[in-house]
């Protein structure tokens, strides 16, 4: 039985009608056309098709969309402001921290989430806390030295506040 | 160690494409739509080896939302001939076999029947209502199971083809080849010492992150057009038209951003099918693999088995080498066993080789490509005789590695006499590395070093370039992007040309808009297609000076272009400047580069890896790890380190964790990744790159591909580091932590400790 969610989806308020047990992720590519979330196993296993929900990592695989509901949902697309990219996508841009480019948005919002959290992370707070985003193109040395690159940005731009 | 004159080539620029990989615009596979699209599903054999006596479709047909369905019955029938794939050929009847299952299955998750239907579940449905009977078979999984007398035979109109030629003995290999330099029997004769061992390697997966997924619509014209993610669009054209039995010019294939392929996205899988179901339907049909499908239903690396027999003299130098490499080719013939013979002792300088070479059919997925197709087992199996040799002998591995190093005009037994190589730097580089030399303390803690080899290949690539009003250019190649080639492929233009490389806006161009290029594979893309971009710019270059001599006059002989600049009898006039006057000199400059080089400059590499064992678990830890290798030139050094990391990453992978977990009747235990197991950050360490450069002399930058040799080294260096770590040698992939503890086990269980290496013939 198909029901009406609302969902908060990078800023913008929507409401969808389906099945409440599809996968958010399926919503978020097919009904709201937010292609820049991915699809990698469909088990939580790879993280590639992470988003923020409420500020948190979450597999949207695993997410059904009626537990979505009413949460503040950010996907790749939402991440950049007013057409500046957030200095993680910068970071990941500067350090060249991709090849196929497939598990990047999964590994930017996870990073953006990190670094919501702690600031300054150390070496092994970032593999840590990125250690199951699936590579398998760069074998994860360049994605760390982006974090971290994306971490001293962060900082450097809260000393320019002070 | 470049003299680097240049001034794009070997920085460090941006991607061209980078923007839209992290703002999630850039368009995969699955992000294709079009209005009124259908979505696919294919139903796929619960069985390993089965007659098929029926396929009933009615009740799928019936079910509500299902606008079409097809088996076998709806591919056409053609007479038989090879077509080429892109790394090698097949015969028609394998691949159209391979897209839907005829009279037979010969592997779970071989495609049965597809549905279209308004949404992808309700394809699926409909999909499970399909009734197939089978008669199911024996099945045969190893290359030891399917050589066996009496084993069960897989493709009943196979024959074994025997040194070349055809023998009409039916069984399951279908070639047995051999490579002979020299007297290897002599040779192992004036060998002081000669070790033999046996090796066996799973079956491991490319493991890209994007499934494969297509979109195709059979239009009304009787075009089929196709959007999808692949290695290779021209070969995506040419395998779709064969299996539909049209011309080429009647199939179009737009190249989509890929995720990744390693090998594996090089065979079509999706493309007829999809096509089929779009001309009974009459709408476009999607269809995206699970990750389910992706193991079972795609070519995985083959399993291997193999024998390696190496003899030495006491000064260290290796007198001959035998190989038996046997690999399993899944479903259908071509295990990559060809090229694992061309490696598996190319790094050494040997005067008596044979190489005997099985391709040998089985009941698993048709294998493909997975970077350095074949050698990466077969150098797990020779570096690790190599190792046990220099130990026996009393000599640093690198040393003895050194002293017997292959180098220009070393003759391969397969036949190549080796032209400047760099097999000695890159082992001069690991020696003179810090990494090398520091101290591994504490206990269960080993050092282990390998080299491989990859051949790497030229092959044909277009490119064209048009210049703007601006001075700026448009570069539109036929290279689907895996890495960053958009940008390397630009770099070189931009070098020959005097532009930076943001000047140059690169595409990737579909098969109706740029000349045939082949696949992105085989190391091949920033050697030939940015050799084909250095010709397009030449030919631009060359145009330029002809409207530069109309300006001023004279003959476009006395035109000379450095750096950007024009210049002819003390006038000169920049590239921009001239680059606003073509309208007034005779209208558009379009510069053409096609190539098809044939002497790819094969690339070394070399791995230093230090693990830490875990007595009580099994579990092998890499602490440290260094890769090596030999770029030629490297023009983004970022993405030469890339490639070096990745490929490392996989290859340690390989050797510890990755493996088809295959029951008794053939079905995949773990084709998820929550069972298949892939290395994650934590798994890993930093992994440390060294590039070396020995200019390939042909190509116009020196560039070797980079690509594929990185993955051959890790198994072996990694296993040479759990042998220094606890005196346990494993001859078996993956060495996870139950063959670990196996083999601790069997050490313990052995009088005297039971050392591994005692039966070498000293």
């Amino acid at each position: 039985m198909d029901v009406t969610v609302d969902l908060n989806v990078n800023g913008r308020s929507t409401t969808v009608t389906t099945d409440p047990d599809r996968p958010l992720l399926d919503v978020l590519r097919e009904d709201l056309g937010l292609t820049g979330t991915k699809y990698g196993c469909g088990e939580g296993q790879c993280r590639t098709c992470t988003v923020l929900v409420d500020g948190r990592p979450v597999t949207s695989c695993l997410m059904t969309v009626s537990r979505a509901a009413g949460r503040k949902i950010v996907t790749i697309e939402g991440l950049a402001r007013e057409g500046g990219l957030h200095p993680v996508q910068e970071a990941f841009l500067s350090e060249g921290a991709m090849q196929c480019g497939y598990c990047v948005p999964g590994m930017i919002l996870n990073a953006a989430a990190l670094l919501e959290t702690n600031p300054d992370p150390s070496d092994e707070q970032i593999v840590e806390w990125m250690n199951g985003n699936l590579c398998r193109c760069c074998g994860y040395p360049k994605i760390v030295a982006a974090v971290r690159r994306a971490a001293a940005a962060g900082a450097l731009s809260r000393r320019g506040e002070r | 160690m470049s003299e680097s004159t240049y001034a794009v080539v070997g920085t460090r620029p941006p991607r061209h494409d980078a923007t839209d990989k992290v703002t999630g615009r850039a368009h995969y596979g699955a992000d294709f739509q079009l209005t009124g699209m259908l979505h696919g599903f294919i139903l796929r054999s619960p069985h390993a080896h089965a007659a098929i006596r029926r396929i009933d479709v009615s009740k799928a047909e019936a079910f509500p939302g299902v606008k079409a369905v097809v088996t076998s019955a709806d591919l056409p029938e053609s007479p038989e001939q090879m077509v080429d794939i892109g790394e090698g050929a097949m015969p028609l009847s394998y691949i159209r076999g391979n897209m839907l299952a005829r009279s037979k299955v010969l592997y779970k998750g071989h495609a049965v029947a597809a549905v279209a239907a308004v949404s992808p579940h309700v394809a699926e449905e409909a999909a499970s209502l399909i009734e197939v009977d089978y008669d199911v078979l024996p099945c045969a999984l190893t290359v030891e199971d399917a050589m066996r007398d009496g084993a069960p035979v897989i493709l009943p109109d196979l024959r074994t083809k025997e040194f070349g030629e055809q023998t009409g003995r039916p069984g399951n290999v279908a070639e047995h080849f051999r490579h002979v330099l020299g007297d290897a029997e002599n040779g192992f004769t004036e060998a002081d010492l000669v070790v033999e061992r046996e090796f066996r390697t799973a079956t491991v997966h490319q493991g890209y992150i994007e499934p494969h997924a297509t979109t195709v619509l059979w239009n009304e014209d009787g075009h089929v057009l196709v959007w999808c993610s692949s290695q290779g669009a021209f070969t995506v054209r040419k395998a779709t038209a064969a299996v539909l039995d049209l011309p080429v010019l009647r199939v179009s294939v737009t190249p989509l951003e890929i995720g990744g392929g390693f090998g594996g996205k090089i065979r079509i899988y999706l493309e007829p099918v999809a096509a089929l179901l779009s001309k009974k339907s009459g709408r476009p049909v999607k269809i995206v693999m699970s990750r389910q499908d992706v193991f079972e239903g795609t070519g995985p690396t083959p399993g291997s088995h193999m024998r390696i027999k190496m003899g030495a003299r006491k000064d260290g130098r290796i007198t001959a080498a035998q190989a038996y490499l046997a690999y399993e080719a899944g479903a259908y013939p071509g295990a990559m066993v060809a090229p694992g013979a061309m490696c598996v002792f190319a790094a050494y300088d040997i005067p008596n080789v044979v190489i005997d070479g099985y391709d040998v059919v089985v009941n698993k997925p048709s294998t493909a490509a997975y970077r350095a197709p074949g050698a990466t087992q077969a150098a797990f199996a020779t570096e690790s005789v190599v190792d046990e040799i220099a130990e026996n002998l009393g000599l640093d591995p690198v040393e003895f590695r050194l002293m017997n190093a292959a180098k220009e005009g070393t003759r391969r037994a397969d036949g190549p006499k080796f032209r400047r190589i760099g097999c000695v730097e890159v082992l001069e580089a690991m020696r003179n590395h810090p990494h090398y030399r520091a101290p591994l303390e504490g206990p269960n803690r080993g050092r282990g070093v390998a080299v491989g080899f990859w051949f790497n290949v030229g092959l044909a690539s277009s490119c064209t370039i048009s210049v703007n009003s601006d001075g700026t250019v448009n570069l539109l190649d036929g290279s689907v992007d895996l890495s960053g080639t958009r940008t390397s492929v630009s770099m070189q233009a931009a070098e020959t040309l005097g532009l930076r490389a943001e000047d140059v806006r690169p595409s990737v161009g579909d098969t109706d808009s740029i000349g045939f290029t082949e696949v992105t594979g085989g190391s091949r893309t920033t050697y030939a297609t940015g050799w084909a971009a250095v010709e397009a710019a030449r030919d631009v270059i060359g145009q330029m000076k002809e409207r530069a001599a109309l300006l001023w006059e004279t003959d476009a002989a006395s035109v000379e272009f450095d750096r950007g600049v024009f210049r002819a009898g003390g006038r000169s006039i920049t590239f921009q400047e001239l680059a606003a006057q073509l309208d007034e000199t005779g209208g558009p400059v379009v510069g053409r580069g096609a190539v098809n080089p044939s002497g790819a400059g094969g690339s070394f590499s070399g791995a230093i890896a230090d693990v830490e064992v875990d007595p009580e678990t099994g579990k092998v830890s890499v602490l440290r790890f260094t890769a090596v290798q030999d770029a030629g030139r490297a023009i983004h050094p970022s993405y030469v380190e890339g490639q070096m990391q990745g490929g490392s990453v996989q290859g340690i992978g390989w050797a510890l964790n990755e493996e088809y977990f295959m029951s008794a009747e053939g079905a995949m235990l773990n084709s998820s990744w929550l069972d298949y197991r892939m290395p994650t950050s934590l798994d890993l360490p930093m992994i440390d790159t060294v590039i070396v450069e020995v200019p390939d002399p042909e190509h116009p930058f020196g560039v070797r591909g980079v690509g594929e040799a990185n993955i051959v080294p890790p198994p072996a260096a990694v296993s040479n580091a759990v042998y220094r770590a606890t005196g346990v040698r494993l001859y078996r992939l993956p060495m996870n932590p139950v063959a670990v503890m196996e083999a601790l086990w069997q050490k313990e269980s052995e009088p005297g400790g039971g050392s591994l290496h005692s039966d070498a013939a000293a």
